[in-house]
This record gives C-alpha cells, sequence and structure tokens, in this order.
C-alpha cells in the first residue's frame, strides 16, 4: 500500500473529509473540511468521491512524502507549492509536494487519488480538534495510508472558483433578526487571531446588545451569534451544537467555503439575501463543480 | 429548520422535544438534530430537499411522535468528590444560599435529575431537577479551563463538563466516570431523557 510521510507539519495539518453526522444530538458537531467545495474539487480532479478524506493545511502548509507513485491535486488556496492548483498531478514515488505559508486564503488541501485510507471514527475521517474525535493534528514522521478508492480517470485542470482575499457573505436572517437593527450589514468587519475551526471571531464597531431573552437552542453551521460584546462570532465547522446567545443572521450554505478562507485580519462585510436566492447561489456552486 | 415548542422550560416542551428528536432520528434527508430545552434545529441538505419537503417531514413526525415508543429513561449514577480541588465553588455556593457545603451536597446528591438535552460542547448533559434552594448565577467571568468530570451548576441548571473546556458554571465536585470517550462510539455514558443521581464519594466530602 502507498504511504505518505508527514516531513513537516505546518501549522494546523488534519486529515478531512466532508464531515460526520448524526451525532449532534450527543454534542458532537459535524468537523469537515473548511472550504468544502475545495476538498469535493480537489477529489473529483483525482478521481476520488466527493467525501473521500484528503489533507487540509492551514495558513502555513506542510511536506509529504510519497512511498510510491501517486496522483495528486492541490486545491483551495496557494501555498506555495511550485505545483498547479486545481489539477491533477503525477508524483514520482519517493517524491515530495512541500508547501510553504500561504500567498492567498487561509486553506490548501491535498487529495490523493484513492483517498486517505485512514480509521473512521462515527462515520468520519475528520479530525475534530476541540474534542480529539477522529484524531488530532498531523505531526512530523505521521504515515498516512493511500486507499484504493479512485472511481473514475483523473480530470481535466478546471477554472478556480471566485476568491478573494476579503469577503462579503451572504446571509439569510437568523432565528432572532427582529432583535437587531442592521449594524451587522453596515459594519466592516474584521477576522480576529483567536478564530480558529470551532467559530470565526469578528471584531467591529459592536452591535448593540438586544433586549430580548431567549433560552438555549441548537444552533447551525454558519450562524452568526452576537454575544454582549456585541463582537459576532460566526459558528464553524467545529461549533457547538446548541447556544445561547441571539441570532441575527445565518451565513448561506453557498458561501460556507468562503469562510473556510478566510485568515485573520481579513475584512468581512455581509449581504443580506433572500432562500431563493440563496438556493441559487448553491446551484451556482454545483454547476462549477459539476464541470469539472 | 428550527422548529420550536414555546418558550419555556417545561416538562410537556421537553416530552416534545424528545418524542421530535426519536421520530426524526436516522429519517431521510436529516443531517443532524440539535435538540434543546424547547427545540429541535433539524439540518437537512438543500441541495437535495426543498424546505417544504422537510417541513411535511417534521410535521408528520410530531403527530407520531406522540404514538411512538421514546429510548429507554434509564438511571445513571454519577459518583462524585466535591469540593476542595474537585469542587472549588462549592464554599461560594454555600455562603450565597447561607447553607453549610455539608448541605448544598445533600441537597444536590439528594434529588433526581433528568437529561434535557445532550448538546453544547460534546456530550454536556443539560440536567433538570435541581433543588430550587441551590439555584446560583453563574460566574461573573468564565474560568479559561475547568476539568474534564467537573459536576456544576448554573440558574436553574445542573451539568457535568465531559472535556475539559472554559465555563461560567459554578464547579462544585468532580466524578472520575468517564461521560465521553473520543475514540469510542456514542451513545454516551447520558443521553437524552436519562435520569441521574449524583453519588457522593466518601473522601470528597469536606
Amino acid at each position: 500500500m502507498n504511504q505518505i510521510r508527514v516531513l513537516a507539519a505546518g501549522a494546523q495539518t488534519t486529515v478531512q473529509d466532508l464531515g460526520r453526522f448524526g451525532w449532534a444530538q450527543f454534542g458532537v458537531s459535524a468537523s469537515g473540511a473548511a472550504d468544502e467545495l475545495a476538498l469535493r474539487a480537489g477529489n473529483l480532479l483525482v478521481g476520488n468521491t466527493e467525501n473521500a478524506a484528503a489533507i487540509e493545511m492551514t495558513l502555513v502548509g506542510g511536506a509529504f512524502e510519497f512511498e510510491n507513485d501517486a496522483v495528486i491535486a492541490l486545491a483551495g488556496s496557494d501555498f506555495g507549492a511550485g505545483l498547479p492548483l486545481w489539477t491533477p498531478v503525477a508524483i514520482q514515488a519517493g517524491g515530495a509536494v512541500r508547501c510553504g505559508p500561504t500567498r492567498s486564503g487561509a486553506r490548501c488541501y491535498l487529495c490523493v487519488r484513492g483517498g486517505l485510507a485512514v480509521p473512521r471514527t462515527m462515520g468520519s475521517a475528520s479530525a475534530h480538534l476541540a474534542t480529539g474525535v477522529g484524531g488530532r493534528a498531523l505531526r512530523v514522521s505521521d504515515l498516512l495510508p493511500v486507499g484504493d478508492g479512485a472511481v473514475r480517470q483523473p480530470r481535466r485542470a478546471a477554472a478556480p472558483p471566485p476568491f478573494s482575499r476579503d469577503a462579503t457573505l451572504r446571509t439569510t436572517r437568523g432565528p432572532q433578526a427582529e432583535w437587531f437593527g442592521d449594524e451587522l450589514y453596515r459594519g466592516v468587519w474584521t477576522v480576529s487571531q483567536e478564530s480558529n475551526r470551532m467559530g470565526l471571531r469578528l471584531r467591529g464597531e459592536p452591535i448593540p446588545s438586544p433586549a430580548g431573552h431567549m433560552l438555549t437552542e441548537g444552533v447551525a453551521l454558519g450562524a452568526v451569534q452576537a454575544p454582549p460584546d456585541g463582537q459576532p462570532i460566526i459558528l464553524f465547522v467545529e461549533q457547538q451544537t446548541t447556544g445561547g446567545y441571539p441570532k441575527p443572521a445565518n451565513v448561506i450554505s453557498a458561501d460556507f467555503w468562503r469562510l473556510g478562507q478566510l485568515r485573520p485580519r481579513a475584512s468581512v462585510a455581509f449581504e443580506s439575501v433572500t432562500i431563493e436566492q440563496a438556493l441559487d447561489a448553491l446551484r451556482a456552486n454545483e454547476r462549477w463543480l459539476h464541470s469539472l | 429548520m428550527l422548529v420550536t415548542f414555546g418558550e419555556e422550560i417545561s416538562a410537556p416542551s421537553h416530552m416534545a422535544v424528545r418524542g421530535l428528536t426519536a421520530a426524526l432520528a436516522g429519517a431521510r434527508g436529516v443531517l443532524n438534530l440539535h435538540p434543546a430545552f424547547a427545540s429541535v434545529l433539524v439540518e437537512f441538505d438543500p441541495r437535495r430537499h426543498t424546505h417544504a419537503e422537510m417541513e411535511a417531514l417534521v410535521r408528520a413526525a410530531i403527530e407520531d411522535a406522540t404514538e411512538q415508543a421514546l429510548p429507554p429513561s434509564r438511571l445513571i449514577e454519577i459518583p462524585v468528590r466535591y469540593g476542595g480541588e474537585f469542587g472549588p465553588d462549592l464554599e461560594d455556593v454555600a455562603r450565597h444560599h447561607d447553607l453549610t457545603p455539608r448541605r448544598v451536597v445533600e441537597l444536590h446528591a439528594g434529588a433526581e435529575y433528568e437529561v434535557y438535552f445532550v448538546g453544547f460542547s460534546t456530550c454536556f448533559p443539560y440536567l433538570a431537577g435541581l433543588p430550587e434552594e441551590l439555584a446560583t448565577p453563574r460566574l461573573a467571568a468564565p474560568r479559561r479551563l475547568v476539568a474534564a468530570g467537573s459536576v456544576a451548576i448554573a440558574g436553574a441548571q445542573a451539568g457535568v463538563y465531559p472535556l475539559a473546556s472554559p465555563g461560567g458554571w459554578r464547579i462544585i465536585g468532580r466524578t472520575p466516570l468517564p461521560l465521553f470517550d473520543p475514540a469510542g462510539e456514542p451513545p454516551p455514558v447520558l443521553r437524552m431523557g436519562d435520569r441521574v443521581r449524583f453519588v457522593p464519594l466518601e473522601e470528597g466530602v469536606h
């Protein structure tokens, strides 16, 4: 079996697929790729199913040596590997892929033809770092077995999805939207250094605290919470499953991938859209993906 | 899709939440269920199902839920070392209510609780049934790190931290019983609808 040896681990490198579902009622959130669109595209490019396990790198990439010949694709942001992104690339036995600091957004995926054959916990290979479910961040000398789960021939290169370092996030109304004015939409927000896979913390002109009282309730991926200090928190892939802060808005599913590419100090603005517009945007993502 | 059953913490709301969660667990199109005090968040894949389809599924499930047998409610005993290094807030809680620490332990361990839901972060059980005499506000500023197994109260709620995490609840003891094993498969030790009793481990009582 082919293996990948971790020569350098990078800042926060993990194994991710599209996440584990069905366990939120036990307080375990899905985790999964922070930029699900890049993971899905990378997997399709090398001939895998969309959900195959791959390597997720964050801000500073790692270096990886391949025991045998392999076909890989790098998808997401440019981590300076010197290889074309969004393109299947053949790696010779003994060859290495060396990534460095990002030159664009926060995440880059290394997808290998066949997928990573790592153990699954609760149906997923995704590491959930906050809880330890599905393993930890990768370290030097870790060995990742490569599976044989490819389902078709590798594709041609793809045009990347539209990406800019600063993002306008499209949102629909949150469960407590009527408690809030338009401060969220008027503000320009900065992604804080304290952001992680649990949540993106934003800094800006505080949103006034609403007067209402709410019970703790279920919270969704992309929910924009407004805690008493008025600094929004966007719940991300390792989110808590329930929460008691009011939520003026919810980032639309079509823009979840943008959350995964936001790096500290990036600027964020919010734009309110209708449910129909949100669904149109989701269909546009799928069209791009299926054009690969 | 957020399904709400009133805006109060109550036994009828809880039963409705339990019923809907049981009825929808594993249903086609449902990715995840997030039950809470009086609501269930139903996650679905909008690429596969419309909001109207899911609403119809949820309405049918609510009707079925009244007839469907709920998962059995088990009685789980949780051993606790109260006070001292294990329960740094026990003395404060006692002072707040003008009780002795021993009396706080008697009250806390004398009650039977019900797991209203499991959520927040990894198998945190929200327990109803805290004696009214013990209702205590949260800490003014949350602790940066609460030890795994910490037995805690906040307002009228009781709970146990399954993993080390930040937290603002008042810590009165700690259980050596592991509530969560990241390498294992849930269902976890405590499930929605289970009943809970805390059993003092003598060496921990001050």
